[in-house]
């Protein structure tokens, strides 16, 4: 070898070895307890192969600390939250006397597969997992519905959603969703705020990046409710949302708006493939 | 008794005799510091877990003592040396005179 390829060849090295470690997803593999592998990094599906080749988890742009957090049910701080909800599940509450169980049998465990294919159109509506509850609160036990992002709503979002772990996600966006996903894909592509971002310049354009002191996921919903380590607690999809639109200094949405539930539905599209994390840990 | 409170304790069921093993325990506590005050201007009293010990046949393996500034739901993570198959008995001390205990037995061979 000559000294000129010589030196191209250390150039080569340095500039490899000054590359950040932190330039796109890292190649954790993600199994939990020992017996669930998880699809943290998939094709692309079909309705986003003009924009994306594979999606991945955010799982895999978080720290070795935080995804330790994931990988085992006991260190996971959300399922505290988990058991709190499988109280719930049997406490009676409302007018009608009853509890979750007194229709729900089977416990949690029935809903496998319900999260999934969440939010979902039912009698001409948009419908995501907190309408459901609260839905079912009002009409079969005669109960006060709880707020969206409130502790007892997204513990049970929670519980319903770890019954799903490890399944693909699979919401349909053909028939009568096509008007809600075609809403949610346009707001997806708007740019919001002073800073003129949309959903798409961060995580679509530029994950992998760093904005900041963060570092960019591809905005992947598969592990709502998520526990935020920032937060200690359960953090809704709607919350996330809200939180990213303020970041862009504008005036946003409500939680439980239309608008969050048709984007709720666009999103969670862009994670077809993926499994199912609820609940997921992140910064 | 302070609400919500379940202790939760992770231990082998099995070891060799003289191994090292890792054991995780977590209770859910509010651990309320007594530095905050309600929406009156009041202070909330303190109430936390104030202590908490393990012991392995009767030996003592860790004994802890918490102070305000901990988190809610206390995580400690150790490593016991187990000489032989015996019990680990874990207990916490609550403000309110309230004590959790839970145990685990482990077969050493």
């Amino acid at each position: 070898m000559n000294a000129a390829k010589k030196l191209a060849s250390a150039c080569a090295l340095a500039a490899f070895v000054t590359t950040p470690a932190l330039a796109g997803p890292d190649d954790d593999n993600l199994m939990i307890n020992d017996e669930i592998n998880m699809v943290t990094e998939t094709a692309a599906p079909a309705h986003l192969q003009d924009v994306l080749d594979t999606i991945y988890s955010g799982w895999r742009f978080r720290t070795d600390e935080t995804q330790a957090l994931q990988i085992d049910d006991f260190e996971n701080p959300a399922m505290i939250f988990v058991d709190q909800a499988l109280d719930l599940f049997n406490t009676v509450d409302g007018t009608e006397g009853k509890s979750c169980a007194s229709c729900h049998e089977n416990g949690p465990e029935q809903f496998a597969g319900l999260s999934a294919s969440m939010p979902k159109v039912i009698d001409g509506k948009l419908t995501t997992m907190e309408d459901l509850l609260n839905g079912h609160r009002a009409a079969a036990m005669g109960a006060e519905p709880w707020k969206w992002s409130g502790a007892n709503m997204q513990a049970m979002v929670a519980l319903i959603g770890l019954q799903s772990r490890g399944m693909p996600m699979d919401v349909a966006i053909d028939g009568e969703a096509a008007p809600f996903w075609e809403k949610g894909k346009e707001m997806y592509y708007t740019r919001y705020g002073q800073l003129e971002l949309s959903c798409a310049n961060c995580h679509e354009d530029s994950y992998g990046m760093m904005i900041r002191a963060d570092h960019l996921s591809q905005g992947q919903i598969n592990g709502f409710p998520t526990y935020r380590l920032k937060q200690a607690k359960l953090i809704s999809r709607h919350n996330r949302f809200r939180g990213c639109i303020r970041d862009t200094r504008a005036h946003t949405f409500a939680e439980g708006s239309d608008e969050f539930r048709a984007l709720e539905l666009y999103v969670a599209s862009r994670s077809n493939g993926l499994s199912v994390e609820t609940p997921a840990v992140r910064q | 008794m302070a609400s919500g409170v379940k202790p939760r304790v992770k231990v082998p069921k099995k070891a060799s005799a003289g191994d090292t093993i890792t054991i995780k325990t977590l209770i859910s506590h509010k651990m309320e510091s007594g530095q905050r005050k309600d929406k009156s201007g009041n202070v909330i009293p303190r109430s936390i877990i104030n202590r908490f010990t393990c012991e392995f046949n009767g030996e003592t393996v860790i004994d802890v003592n918490i102070e305000p500034a901990i988190s809610t739901n206390p995580f400690f993570e150790f490593e016991a040396k187990v000489p032989e198959s015996g019990e680990f008995v874990f207990t916490w001390y609550d403000d309110d005179g309230d004590v959790y205990t839970t145990s685990k037995k482990i077969e050493a061979s």
